[in-house]
């Protein structure tokens, strides 16, 4: 027993991604990819620009109440799982250790570096600065998306979150605007992850190992 | 360094595990939980095959989606707060004409003759007797000036008065505690609203809109205006109302639109 207590403590290792974030990254890509195909369906029956519409071929749901219909499924799945990953991030502590600090200087070095193709990708634990500032704003995004979402859905019970947009026009733009904003991210996070594949095979094997920093749950007294 | 963990078993004396012992077979505990989903990952997939579930089949998808669309429906009446006003306007808000919907054209509007026109009731109403126009214009009316929000998105500000739908109900002596009210439309289109909503203070039959009587397309003689609803719950050219406990459905909730859709 003395043996035991005279080393440090064990550092629990973990993976870079843990299951339960692999989990909930796919699902998010899943509900995502019915939200965005069944929405933009739904925006051509009223179109807030005239010169754009979305081609049927790459919208789901086929007619307006089918794409409705995906809408008000995916809005489950989305919801849900991203109200399970802040609460996820906050609680284990995953949105501090990853994802901050961000500063301002080390997003425009690293954007510099970035352009000069000069960024290292040898350690895919450390998110650089421009993937942290990218990251906490399409998380902020997606629940702007879900506010807009609730206030189009419920103009009357939900009135107060309508007026945060102005009036209902306004949250449906609020929420078309979110909407190009998570496809503009999806496009880049999409293209980085196929430039650098060993992030791909990361979020679904997890990765490799990291010390995250935590104390193991029963870590032994000093 | 062995890589064999001690079986768990009564029978071993009890003392305090060392710890330690899980990081230095980390590797192995990791290659048994891989094994298992692997193994979770196939009876999975011979669990589909069992069922013969085909996630591809279309009537699979169609039917999941409209349980969804009827669980979403007890979400809304759950959700729905029957004290919550909606939001009024000004008169100079007002859109002057309203917008035009209907599942045809404008110019396919059947005008109603409102001198053969009758409201006729049915279902769990004690007074059943068919109301003229006239009839309707006597009673008390009462005036919303609210946004009419479409489910395709656009939205207008209407103003329209006629009798207070509650009111009504009340005077006729239908069962308040039903779920459905029907109406049918003389154009074949139909809608239902649940009682809660018929029940709202801001939901009436209209007669007028912009003070004056309702012109043909937007529903002459009467059509119900509530305001927690989407525009397609609001029927237009009214000619019956049933109270029911029997889901009555309606023309575009029967083609699979929500049929709460409320606002």
């Amino acid at each position: 027993m003395t043996e035991v207590a005279v080393h440090a403590p064990p550092r629990r290792l973990r993976r870079t991604h843990p299951l339960a974030v692999r989990i909930m990254h796919w699902t998010n890509a899943v509900s995502m990819i019915i939200m965005i195909g069944s929405g933009w369906k739904i925006y051509n029956d009223e179109v807030l620009f005239g010169w754009l519409h979305f081609p049927d071929a790459i919208t789901i749901g086929g007619e307006a109440q089918g794409a409705l219909q995906w809408h008000f499924l995916g809005m489950w799945i989305f919801t849900l799982n991203l109200l399970c990953y802040v609460i996820y991030g906050l609680v284990t502590g995953r949105f501090w250790r990853k994802l901050l600090p961000v500063w301002p200087h080390q997003i425009i070095a690293d954007t510099r570096a970035a352009l000069r193709f000069k960024l290292s990708h040898e350690d895919i634990t450390k998110y650089n600065a421009v993937q942290r500032a990218l990251y906490i704003g399409i998380i902020l995004v997606l629940i702007v998306q879900v506010i807009s979402g609730l206030a189009i859905w419920k103009p009357v019970q939900f009135q107060e979150l309508t007026a945060l947009f102005y009036d209902f026009q306004g949250a449906r733009l609020a929420h078309f605007v979110c909407m190009a904003l998570i496809v503009g991210f999806l496009v880049v996070h999409v293209a980085l992850a196929l430039f650098v594949p060993k992030t791909i095979g990361a979020m679904i094997t997890g990765g490799p190992e990291v010390d995250d920093g935590r104390q193991p749950q029963r870590a032994s007294g000093e | 360094m062995s890589i064999r963990t001690p079986s768990p078993s009564v029978f071993r004396p009890q003392r305090r595990i060392d710890q330690s012992v899980l990081d230095e077979n980390r590797k192995l505990i990791k290659q048994i939980d891989r094994r298992k989903i692997l193994r979770g990952t196939l009876s999975l997939g011979a669990l589909t095959m069992l069922t013969g579930c085909d996630v591809t089949d279309r009537s699979a998808v169609q039917s999941v989606l409209r349980a969804v669309s009827e669980w979403n429906d007890g979400v809304q009446a759950f959700l729905f707060n029957p004290n919550k006003l909606a939001p009024t306007y000004t008169e100079a808000q007002v859109l002057r004409p309203p917008r035009y919907n209907a599942y045809y054209e404008i110019d396919e509007v059947k005008p109603v003759d409102v001198a053969s026109w009758k409201l006729e009731l049915s279902g769990l109403i004690d007074d059943k007797r068919p109301w003229t126009a006239q009839q309707i214009y006597e009673l008390p009316e009462q005036e919303l000036i609210v946004r009419h929000i479409c489910v395709e998105g656009w939205d207008y500000i209407g103003q329209w008065s006629g009798p207070n739908l509650k009111q009504f109900l009340q005077r006729v002596g239908a069962d308040l505690t039903a779920k459905y009210v029907m109406f049918r439309s003389a154009d074949d289109y139909s809608g239902s609203i649940d009682m809660a909503t018929a029940l709202h203070p801001q939901t009436i039959l209209a007669t007028k809109y912009a003070k004056e009587s309702i012109t043909d397309p937007f529903g002459f003689p009467l059509r119900l205006r509530t305001s927690t609803k989407l525009g397609f719950k609001n029927p237009k050219w009214i000619t019956s109302i049933e109270v029911t406990n029997t889901y009555p459905g309606g023309y575009w909730e029967d083609r699979g639109f929500n049929w709460h859709s409320g606002l």
